[in-house]
């Protein structure tokens, strides 16, 4: 016990220096070149230099954002592939980010953030999602249990769907508006609004904070939805919560970045191998991890081909899909 | 004495198929009690009520006295454990896998074993012989080895039931006895209530006390009791279709059942068919 407490400790204090590393990285890279040795002397400086804006007003927000997005996709990742017992299921792969890109999307269009205020972004994409969850899960439901690879099938079908509608919104919507949805679909961090930072900060770590208390209900459920409850376990109830924080988590990093593929894949297997499937340790590495993986491939997108920035998603998606290959045909993939 | 599982007049129906009908029966403390049947006859149905994953439409369960439909999964985690017939292989360390029988007996917003339950699952992992594998993955482990490990997590519910679905199903003989053997000893030492669905009929008749056969035809209980009452030669042809005969086990005097091939034996004057049974 106390072994295993001291192995979880050291990975978390690894994780967080990673975290902290990456971030330290991604203050000082960009156009503006600020050395390492100079932001204490900046941040002494006050909010009169250039540095100190460049450093706190839009690089620090930027990092913030990836890391909460980062955080929250991995876990969303992590919940998934932890009650589908399936190391594939992802909120992309499922459609669930397809169904909160249609619900962002459609804000766009209908304004009702003018009516709402700024929540309206993360709200339609928790809405997108939570219908797209919805319709996966009912759509596969046999009896008590859920097949999971039919619903990999349904989940990407409606991801279709889902793209597809967008592409209808996107004809049919007037100029101003399809470079709105075009800018955010590509994926980036460049979020001007503090507030919706503050609140996908916030979301993402009250994700990290609820799915704790059903880490041992996601142990048993790894056993399968018959051996989960035979050990107590309520797995209806847990499922319905779960399902529902990955949603949020899902539409908030969906509306306040754009569609960001594979980090819910790929950082949870790559965590898991480290850790084991113990949610207890996976769902914080999972977080810290998504955190560290999106901000460094935020810093990629912004260097690799400077003065111009590439969208993060095409980063993860390279370097996530050539991970997970390499993976594949390294160890077989179990959960 | 008190029953610790009491069935009473259980009716189950699927898709306007009757599955169980009336089904009534008694286990009571120390008894290893084996249910068999032939396949789709709702042996895994019956498992599946007491159990309480699924409902039944009429009747009523009782485990130790408590009705089991006002009992929460937790609390009828700490009354009864089950091992499945297939076990899901995660990628779990088997130490982990059986300190997950302890769960239901974790406080609100525990995350962590205590000293306590760490004992209590390697006391079961001694038990049954699984100290060894303790740091391999249950992935990783063979088919009779994951069922010990199953039943050294089962039994670290510490419960008063122990219900096995033909835990012996996929197994080598050697396995079979050893599980078997287990828990037979188990039952002995930890005065264990035993509720197994079996297969194999000659396992059945040589370890269980009582036995409960299920009719498929009707999805009764055709009869219930002491093996050298229940397996008739009657009623195995009645039930299963098939002609056997049955002699004592040299060694255990249980009854020992031996199917007969009908072809290769038709002018063997001891074996005598029905005119009206279908070939």
């Amino acid at each position: 016990m106390n072994d295993k407490i001291r192995q979880w400790s050291l990975i978390l204090v690894g994780l967080s220096g990673l975290v902290l590393a990456v971030g330290i990285l991604a203050l000082c890279t960009g156009s503006a070149g600020i050395d390492i040795k100079t932001i204490p002397r900046i941040l002494l400086q006050g909010r009169d230099t250039a540095e100190y804006s460049i450093l706190m007003g839009i690089r620090l927000p930027r990092i913030l954002l990836g890391m909460a997005v980062g955080g929250a996709l991995s876990l969303a990742g992590t919940l998934l592939q932890g009650m589908f017992r399936n190391p594939l299921v992802e909120p992309y792969t499922l459609g669930i980010s397809g169904g909160a890109s249609l619900g962002v999307c459609m804000n766009i269009l209908f304004k009702f953030h003018a009516v709402i205020g700024i929540i309206a972004y993360p709200l339609s994409g928790f809405l997108g999602a939570s219908l797209v969850i919805f319709l996966v899960y009912n759509l596969n439901r046999r009896t008590q249990s859920v097949q999971s690879n039919r619903m990999l099938l349904t989940g990407v079908m409606i991801s279709y769907v889902a793209s597809s509608l967008v592409m209808l919104l996107m004809a049919l919507s007037k100029s101003d508006d399809l470079q709105n949805i075009v800018l955010w679909i590509m994926g980036t961090l460049d979020e001007p609004n503090l507030n919706l930072i503050k609140f996908a900060c916030a979301g993402s770590v009250a994700g990290l904070f609820i799915s704790y208390f059903f880490c041992m209900d996601l142990n048993a459920l790894l056993l399968g939805e018959e051996e989960a409850a035979s050990l107590g376990i309520n797995t209806t109830r847990t499922k319905k919560i779960l399902f529902i924080t990955a949603s949020f988590l899902t539409g908030l990093s969906v509306a306040v970045a754009g569609i960001i593929m594979f980090v819910g894949l790929i950082v949870p297997h790559f965590v898991r191998m480290m850790t084991g499937p113990d949610h207890r340790i996976l769902l914080a590495g999972s977080f810290l991890a998504g955190a560290a993986f999106l901000t460094l491939s935020d810093v990629i997108a912004r260097v690799i081909i400077a003065p111009l920035e590439l969208p993060v998603g095409v980063i993860t998606g390279i370097i996530g899909g050539v991970m997970f290959i390499w993976a594949l045909s390294r160890k077989q993939v179990t959960l | 004495m008190k029953p610790v599982l009491e069935v009473s007049h259980i009716h189950f129906r699927y898709k306007k198929k009757v599955i169980l009908k009336d089904i009534s029966f008694c286990i009571y403390p120390g008894e290893f009690v084996a249910v068999i049947g032939p396949n789709g006859c709702g042996k895994t149905t019956l498992i599946k009520t007491i159990l309480n994953s699924i409902q039944p439409e009429t009747g009523m369960i009782r485990i130790k006295g408590h009705e089991l439909s006002h009992l929460s999964n937790r609390a009828l985690a700490r009354y009864v454990a089950v091992v499945m017939q297939t076990i899901n292989p995660a990628a779990m360390t088997v130490r982990q896998y059986v300190q997950l029988g302890r769960l239901p007996f974790f406080e609100k917003y525990q995350f962590f074993e205590t000293r306590k339950d760490e004992e209590i699952a390697e006391k079961y992992m001694r038990l049954t012989g699984v100290v060894p594998l303790a740091d391999a993955r249950i992935n990783e482990i063979s088919g009779g080895e994951l069922q010990l490990a199953s039943i050294a997590r089962a039994l670290t519910q510490e419960p008063t039931l122990l219900v096995l679905d033909e835990p012996t199903s996929h197994l080598d003989i050697t396995h079979q006895a050893r599980i078997l053997e287990l828990i037979n000893t188990l039952k002995r030492d930890l005065s264990l209530t035993v509720l197994m669905v079996l297969h194999d009929l000659n396992l059945a008749a040589e370890y269980s006390d009582r036995l409960v056969l299920l009719n498929k035809q009707n999805g009764r209980v055709f009869s219930t009791g002491r093996p050298e009452t229940v397996l008739t030669e009657n009623a195995i042809q009645t039930v299963y279709h098939t002609r056997v005969k049955i002699q004592p086990n040299p060694v255990s005097k249980k009854p020992w059942i031996f199917l007969v091939n009908q072809q290769a034996n038709e002018n063997d004057p001891r074996i005598k068919r029905n005119e009206d049974e279908p070939l």
